[in-house]
């Protein structure tokens, strides 16, 4: 159970996220949605530990994760999908892959990995950054599924892919939570987080605006469109 | 000029001993570079010390060259670990500029202690007996020592880069000098990996300082005065490629043996010639990757 409280992070002298609340409970998605600029990555980037400022509480299964650097962050078993996707290109799609450790058991085997991604078994010697976008997407999400973490945050990982490609993302991400990660999932594009979230979060100027359980969310499209400004 | 092609030949090899030590130099500048993002003047004196280390663990301990080929990078190392841990390491977040000049401070802080301490002039160190004697090539006659530098320095520059390239490893310092605090985010320990990085870098130094002992007098402006050649090595190859720093090292070696049999007034400049050419014409340098 991730719980946020009163959570405060500044950019510099930007403060971007003004007293922020939700939670995200074991085994659920949970989905976090808003405009640019409206605090997600922020949100994501400060649970990571990787704002320098911050304020309030952020606790992971009752450990103080401000307290935390990055890598011990990461070590209590959380994992970061990033909205740019964060391929290495002096490394190969392989070593990518194989790139961070194993922190805890009961991650993917790589043969599973390769079974559910085959695209990126097919490119194991390529660069990284020769792959499309989409297939740089399910190389950064089957990254840390070896890992062992159990908590995943993605960040955006349908920006800028064609439909094909995001009905393939939901599908694995369905599959993943099939399997019991906890997920939080940063989106601008609420029809797919819809069929995949349990509880939606909607943020505004650094601050939750609004929650939603799965069974409201239909009912209240018109005003998720209106905050992502469609 | 003389264009006599045995001294030509001999002057090259003799030019390969002194390019396997600026592969070795600009190698260990070039992962520090790569990864810690600091300009380590201090390298030459780290090179320096290795010889001083060597010499001193003989006269000290009567360890010989072998034994001290294993001892001085841990000792140089451990001495790296230090100064990143107390110094660099405050230095991340500023600008290269500031790395480059406490490193510098630091580089001629220890050199002046260590001429206090040992004196101007050069101390013998001498070759191991294993190692005596010369084969004959035909136009030279190769000292076995040298011989053992060349091919001892291009293996060890080689398994480095192996080890870089090929190697989970070489993968997370790939890695985290492509985005180190992404690197962190996935559970390594980057300021960890930073401090080693640097013990190992300045370690080989060490090493190159060891090898170097007994062809150079051991003396402390012998890391000053090849870290400046070093520099230029690094600039022609291009900052932080491992791969340009080892082939480059070894071609302007060859080089400036080139250059010292044919026309020696130029032999100590001619380096410098090709960085500044090197650095209007491609200002990446020869193997560097766009900014």
């Amino acid at each position: 159970m991730l719980d946020i409280s009163k959570l405060d992070a500044w950019y510099g002298e930007s403060h971007v996220l003004h007293g922020l609340d939700m939670q995200v409970p074991e085994g659920k998605v949970v989905s976090l949605l808003g405009r640019n600029g409206a605090g997600k990555t922020t949100t994501m980037r400060t649970i990571m530990g990787l704002m320098g400022k911050v304020r309030g509480t952020l606790a992971y299964n009752g450990a103080d994760l401000l307290k935390m650097r990055p890598d011990q962050v990461a070590r209590k078993g959380i994992a970061l999908c990033p909205e740019d996707r964060a391929i290495f290109p002096s490394l190969s799609v392989h070593e990518n892959l194989m790139l961070p450790p194993i922190i805890a058991k009961g991650g993917m085997s790589v043969d599973h990995i390769y079974e559910l991604f085959p695209n990126i078994k097919e490119r194991a010697t390529s660069r990284g950054t020769q792959l499309s976008g989409g297939e740089q997407q399910m190389l950064a999400i089957a990254r840390i599924l070896r890992t062992g973490a159990k908590f995943l945050l993605l960040d955006e990982p349908t920006e800028g892919l064609a439909p094909v490609i995001v009905q393939q993302i939901s599908r694995t991400l369905s599959e993943i939570k099939e399997m019991g990660y906890t997920i939080l999932l940063v989106e601008q594009n609420a029809h797919f987080v819809q069929g995949i979230a349990d509880v939606h979060y909607l943020i505004e100027n650094g601050n939750i605006v609004d929650r939603l359980e799965a069974s409201e969310f239909e009912k209240n499209i018109a005003k998720v469109d209106k905050l992502l400004g469609l | 000029m003389d264009f006599n092609m045995n001294l030509i030949l001999g002057q090259m090899v003799l030019g390969l001993v002194n390019g396997v030590f600026y592969a070795i130099l600009s190698l260990g500048l070039s992962v520090i570079f790569g990864l810690l993002g600091v300009i380590n003047f201090a390298h030459g004196v780290f090179f320096m010390l290795g010889a001083f280390a060597a010499y001193m663990l003989g006269e000290l301990f009567g360890i010989g060259y072998w034994p001290a080929l294993l001892l001085v990078p841990l000792i140089i190392g451990a001495l790296g670990l230090v100064v990143e841990v107390t110094l660099i390491r405050s230095l991340y977040k500023l600008d290269h500029l500031y790395g480059l000049l406490l490193t510098m401070g630091l580089a001629f802080a220890i050199e002046g202690l260590i001429r206090i301490t040992f004196g101007p002039q050069g101390l013998p160190y001498n070759i191991p007996d294993s190692l005596r004697g010369a084969i004959n090539l035909g136009f030279m006659f190769l000292p076995y020592y040298r011989a053992w530098v060349v091919v001892a320095g291009i293996i060890l520059c080689v398994t480095v880069w192996l080890v870089i390239e090929r190697t989970p490893l070489g993968a997370k310092l790939r890695a985290a000098t492509d985005n180190p605090q992404m690197v962190q985010a996935f559970g390594i320990n980057v300021p960890v990996m930073l401090t080693l990085t640097y013990a190992a870098g300045v370690a080989l130094a060490g090493i190159g300082g060891v090898m170097a002992a007994p062809i150079m007098s051991v003396d402390p402006a012998m890391g000053t005065n090849i870290v400046i050649v070093v520099f230029a090595v690094v600039v022609i190859g291009g900052m932080g490629s491992i791969f340009g720093s080892i082939l480059t090292g070894l071609a302007l070696g060859l080089l400036e043996g080139f250059t010292k049999a044919v026309f020696a007034e130029a032999s100590s400049t001619v380096i410098f010639v090709v960085m500044v050419i090197v650095l209007i014409a491609r200002p990446r340098g020869l193997f560097g990757k766009m900014a």
